[in-house]
């Protein structure tokens, strides 16, 4: 059958990042094409060319073999490409129904909910979903609003469905039955192009494999034409690995001990719920959980940057929620946040400036209530070294960065006060398997020196490899503790949808 | 075809330097037709502008006069804005700081020169600062938006001020004027030249250069930076940010506050109705084409004393009414907005769809 | 006694409320618009000057909409299609409103017109207490009824509506499901401010039939505060103009009773409540339930990686 989309040598670049070069690769209906590559390889981008989004420099999207130029989402969608964004396109102040009536074609402007209503029913029953339309889109689940989206698209009847890594959100049953519908709408003949990096999932559902690394398409690979370890290495490539090591012998010494913490968001609702736990000495903690279920509620509470309606935060024998040792605590604690652009750096400051941003009233950058210059200009300079930190020019505002580079200025700053304690939320997130592997030792090596971490991250093989142990979390509760050596990924899994494990690794 | 709008990789230095200019000369160009219109030939007008404000000693030393007012108020409006703090009641700050001074200079009963005008100065500055404290206060609390309540107290400080001069205030002997009383001589600023240049321009081209400083050099500069940069990172990084607002309006109100102090001290030499022809909101341009520089403040407050001298002139010699300045630094503003698009962006032309 | 209270009240408060249902459209969109001020003396202008021309009330509403409709689409370019500073922009129009129309308007001081005049709704002007104040009234009152109810069902019962409060909670969501962000945002703001206009006619058309250089006197700014009270609603918008209005109506009752109280004082008082309101409806507010747009004052730039 001939190929309903073909992309031909494209290339898109942004200021001081080529995010594309000469990329190509086509779909054919009734396929469930595979992009793979790690994180920055280019994936999003790409996809955000194909939906109109982005407007690339150079080359061709052919659909049904017409060479089409699209400047805007709505070509797109009247070609009839849509996407499941990874960060969802969605209005939590709005319901669901106006959510996806916002999404079909050819509503009358004054429109009958009724007729409109009864026809979304239609699509939930086919596929089994359960969702009520007229529910503010904030009070449901991540996995709930991601059926949203697929939904918006299955209505409008689109011939190509991109979805942007939709298990990261997902529980691995919860990911069966999207293969499930993913494959129906296969058997229908619409084509889909599936995002991912978790192997076990494009070995499940791949018809075919297009390989991305750094901007460029590498190969396009059959269905019994590969292996996971090719794939392996056909994305990683050989990029260097820098060496750690675990931290085997544990203090029994307790860092910080959480008591009975509960949070609760703007909106009244529970975030974090009686979450109690012990955190060793130079322990690394694991926390693993479906996106959205009270992570970012824990990291910010324990930072600092969120109160607690209920409970103690104890370190040192002191209360740091409310005691006035809060702030001088907050200032000690190593925090690597999840949204790294939005509040782990000043972006139109200098790389200097920001890598004092905790520190600038130490007596290292200080004279009196003047700013020492010169020993800031120093740190700079030391740390771009022992870091890596690709900068520019002296003075360019950190908001030119790449990511990755961000992230290690983050680090550097983080870990240059020699914290006791490190939250680290999806620290490698969004960087090429060398600058993950480097975070990695960072946080094993730190480890040693006592620094205990609490990681939260969404890759499960990440918090196997690195944890001493890992915590469940499930709609803000603790569900439960592993032991990374014994347990499996359907036993993590199942926690993860709220079934209480036993605890056998935890109970410290 | 379409056109799609592309962010530079580096900004555009030469748009950068030159932006500034190119507004203000676009927009004279724009304004002369609003000028054609009411009846003036633009080229006579803005003749009569330089000359009127530049052509002379008199004349330099007027621009000077309104540009001291202009200094203060336009560095505390740039202070506030670093920090994305909107304060647009540098007005009403600078009448509670001519309404403090004037408190001092006329029931105090001080009596050596230097004494009374410290008092009178530290009166304006502490009043006028917790002035916009108010706004402060309710922003750093409650996020109250302080655009709205800086505004709203502008109106509110100059009916104080009317309240105080048709009523307790009011000089007795002034045939029921509505003025204060003039203060006697220990309550005022030396002039020079035999012009009403006063040693209040000479304290705000001072005040440049210690907000420069601290901008620039302290660790309080610093974390305004930071918190205007970013106020999420900022609170991450363990800094008070609620405070931090309060102080930097309170000590945005007062800077403002001491123009009030320079114009009844200086100039006035008694509290009356319209102590300030809105320097408050002509500060706002200043800040905004200074681009919230302190070296910057001095430089476009001057040229905006030329523009508020000329324009006097132009009231008299053709009967413009003395708003008409607002309009043309409204041209100014949109102009300059329009020009900061094309020193972070580039314009290409694209084919669009060719099967839609 | 509450007639005439209740009848002032709605004059004076009708005013402010077209100005907050213009400041309320602009704002579901996403863009602040802070030349509310600046735009009710255009229209104020405008809208005197057609009236004066052309001897037609309708011509005058008219033009004080277009002319607003063409002034805040400065405002509009600068914020949606340069992507500049909204809260600097909507400053630079209020200037440029007070500027421009001090300078064109010095021709029409002391000029007169026929303005407004009572049209009593058979039936519904006989009610007691109420009807007086809301039935016997002029037609840019029943105009400004209308547009409330009007404005309502358009966010809530029309797809125009559904894509414009979308546009303002969430461009990006807007703009994949092929609604031009721009598009409706620079319309959101335009219309806003042609209502917002009608607003300053009806000073000058209405309140006062004539033109007076500054007239609004920081009742645009009284309509920003407000469109907060009235969380982003329409109706609550006639709640919140009423309310202003009411304390207008005895400020000016208790200087016609000839009070000890200073008039400067008695003058104080609409701009001190509105700021009491407006930190009370921000407090409210914080504690949930909030209806603020969430894409309130940030540009959109589809490329702008996040």
């Amino acid at each position: 059958m001939p190929d309903f989309l073909q992309i031909e040598h494209i290339r898109k670049t942004f200021p001081g990042v080529i995010a594309l070069d000469d990329v190509s690769f086509s779909v054919a209906p009734g396929e469930i094409h595979t992009l793979l590559g790690e994180n920055g390889a280019g994936k999003s981008t790409l996809m955000n060319v194909l939906t109109g989004l982005y407007h690339p420099d150079r080359g061709a999207i052919r659909i049904a073999g017409q060479k089409v130029e699209f400047t805007s989402p709505r070509d797109s969608l009247t070609q009839g490409i849509g996407m499941v964004h990874q960060h969802f396109m969605l209005v939590p102040a709005h319901s669901v129904f106006e959510n996806i009536l916002l999404a079909l074609d050819n509503v009358p402007n004054l429109f009958s909910r009724k007729k409109y209503k009864t026809a979304i029913k239609q699509l939930l029953d086919e596929f089994q979903l359960d969702l009520d339309l007229d529910c503010p889109v904030w009070k449901l689940s991540i996995g709930a609003q991601q059926w949203i989206e697929l939904i918006k698209l299955l209505m409008r009847d689109c011939r190509l469905l991109i979805l942007d890594e939709p298990t990261a959100v997902l529980t691995p049953q919860e990911t069966d039955r999207l293969f499930k519908v993913l494959r129906r709408l296969k058997d229908q003949g619409k084509s889909i192009i599936f995002i991912s990096h978790k192997m076990r999932e494009v070995m499940d559902i791949s018809d075919r494999v297009t390989i991305l690394k750094k901007g460029r398409s590498i190969t396009s690979l059959k269905r019994g034409e590969y292996d996971e370890k090719q794939l392996a290495a056909l994305m990683i490539g050989a990029d260097q690995i820098p060496e750690w090591q675990k931290n085997l012998q544990l203090s029994q010494q307790i860092a910080l001990d959480i008591q009975e913490l509960s949070v609760r968001n703007d909106r009244g609702l529970p975030d974090l719920e009686n979450f109690s736990l012990k955190l060793k000495k130079g322990e690394i903690l694991g926390i693993a959980g479906v996106a959205g279920n009270g992570q970012k509620a824990l990291a910010e509470v324990l930072t600092g940057l969120r109160e607690a309606s209920h409970g103690r935060i104890m370190a040192a024998g002191q209360d740091l929620n409310n005691s006035s040792a809060r702030h001088s605590y907050i200032a000690g604690i190593a925090h690597i946040p999840e949204d790294r652009k939005s509040i782990g750096i000043a972006p139109d400051m200098s790389i200097d400036d920001n890598l004092i941003m905790k520190s600038f009233k130490s007596a290292a950058f200080t004279r009196g209530f003047f700013q020492d210059k010169k020993s800031i200009r120093r740190n700079a300079l030391e740390k771009i070294e022992q870091f890596a930190i690709k900068s520019g020019p002296d003075g360019t505002p950190v908001r030119y960065l790449s990511g990755g580079n961000i992230q290690k200025v983050i680090i550097a700053r983080e870990l240059s006060e020699k914290p006791a304690v490190l939250v680290a939320l999806y620290p490698t997130r969004g960087l090429d398997i060398g600058s993950a592997e480097y975070v990695h030792k960072v946080i094993a090596d730190g480890a040693h020196e006592g620094m205990s971490t609490i990681l939260i991250a969404e890759d499960l093989d990440e918090l196997l490899k690195l944890s001493d142990r890992i915590a469940v979390m499930f709609r803000g509760r603790l569900i439960g503790f592993v032991d990374p050596q014994q347990t499996s990924r359907e036993q993590i899994g199942l926690m993860m949808s709220g079934e209480t494990g036993n605890t056998n690794g935890g109970a410290a | 075809m379409k056109l799609i709008t592309e962010r530079r990789e580096i900004s555009s230095a030469l748009f950068r330097f030159s932006a500034p200019i190119i507004s203000i000369g676009v927009a004279l160009f724009v304004a002369g037709f609003l000028l054609l219109a009411s009846g003036v030939n633009p080229l006579d007008a803005y003749r009569e502008i330089l000359i009127e404000s530049l052509g002379s000693v008199y004349g330099l030393s007027e621009t000077l006069v309104k540009t001291t007012p202009l200094i203060f108020a336009g560095l505390g409006v740039s202070l506030a804005f670093r920090m994305q703090i909107w304060n647009i009641g540098a007005e009403g700050q600078i009448y509670i700081g001519a309404m403090a001074a004037s408190g001092v200079a006329l029931f105090s009963g001080i009596e050596n020169h230097w004494l009374m005008l410290l008092t009178m100065f530290l009166a304006a500055f502490t009043c006028a600062g917790l002035w916009a404290g108010v706004a402060g206060f309710l922003r750093a609390r409650w996020q109250v938006n302080e655009v709205i309540v800086t505004l709203l107290m502008n109106y509110i400080a100059i009916l104080l001020v009317d309240y105080l001069i048709y009523g307790p205030w009011k000089d007795p002997k002034g045939f029921n004027f509505p003025l204060t009383a003039q203060f006697s001589d220990t309550a005022r600023l030396a002039q020079y030249f035999d012009t009403r240049l006063h040693s209040g321009f000479f304290l705000a081209v001072f005040a440049a250069l210690v907000l420069y400083l601290f901008m620039e050099r302290t660790i309080w500069g610093y974390e305004i930076k930071v918190i205007g940069s970013n106020p999420k990172a900022a609170r991450y990084a363990g800094m008070k940010t609620g405070q931090a607002i309060f102080l930097v309006l309170f000590l945005s109100g007062a800077i403002a506050g001491i123009a009030g102090f320079c114009e009844v001290a200086g100039l006035q030499h008694r509290l009356q109705h319209g102590i300030s022809p809105g320097y408050g909101y002509t500060a706002i341009i200043v800040a905004w084409l200074a681009k919230r520089s302190a070296i910057g403040v001095l430089i476009v407050s001057f040229l905006m004393g030329v523009l508020l001298v000329g324009g006097d002139s132009l009231q008299l010699l053709w009967q413009l009414p003395v708003a008409f300045v607002y309009a043309f630094q409204g041209l100014i503003l949109f102009f300059l907005l329009a020009s900061d698009f094309f020193i972070q962006y580039r314009i290409k032309l694209v084919r669009g769809t060719s099967n839609a | 006694m509450l007639e005439i209270l209740l009848d002032a009240t709605v004059r004076a408060g009708t005013p402010i409320l077209f100005a907050t249902l213009g400041a309320i459209i602009n704002e579901r969109a996403g863009i602040i618009n802070l030349g509310i001020e600046g735009l009710m003396l255009i229209g104020a202008l405008a809208g005197f000057a057609g009236t004066h021309i052309s001897g037609s009330l309708l011509v005058g509403v008219l033009a004080a909409f277009v002319a607003s409709f063409v002034a805040g689409s400065i405002h509009a370019f600068i914020t949606v299609q340069l992507r500049g500073n909204q809260i600097v922009s909507g400053l630079a129009l209020t200037m440029f409103g007070i500027g421009i129309t001090a300078l064109f308007g010095k021709q029409m001081v002391g000029l007169t017109i026929d303005g407004f005049s009572r049209v009593a709704i058979p039936g519904l002007a006989k009610l007691p207490v109420l009807g007086k104040a809301f039935f016997n009234q002029d037609l840019l009152i029943y105009f400004s009824f209308l547009l409330v109810a009007a404005i309502w069902l358009f966010f809530y019962r029309t797809r125009w509506g559904l894509a414009l409060r979308t546009v303002g909670e969430n461009p990006a969501a807007a703009d994949t499901c092929g609604v031009s962000v721009s598009l409706y945002r620079f319309l959101a703001v335009t219309i806003g401010s042609g209502f917002v206009g009608i607003g300053g006619a009806y000073l000058s058309l209405a309140s006062t039939p004539m033109w007076i250089e500054n007239m609004s006197a920081g009742r645009g700014w009284i309509a920003v505060a407000l469109v907060i009270f009235a969380s982003w609603s329409s109706p609550k918008a006639l709640l919140g103009a009423y309310l202003f209005g009411g304390i207008t109506a005895m400020q000016l009752r208790f200087q016609a009773m000839g009070t000890t109280v200073s008039v400067h004082i008695l003058q104080m008082l609409p701009y001190l409540f509105t700021i009491i309101v407006l930190v009370i409806s921000t407090m409210r507010l914080q504690k949930g339930a909030s209806q603020q747009p969430e894409s309130l004052g940030l540009p959109y730039d589809r490329e702008d990686r996040k």
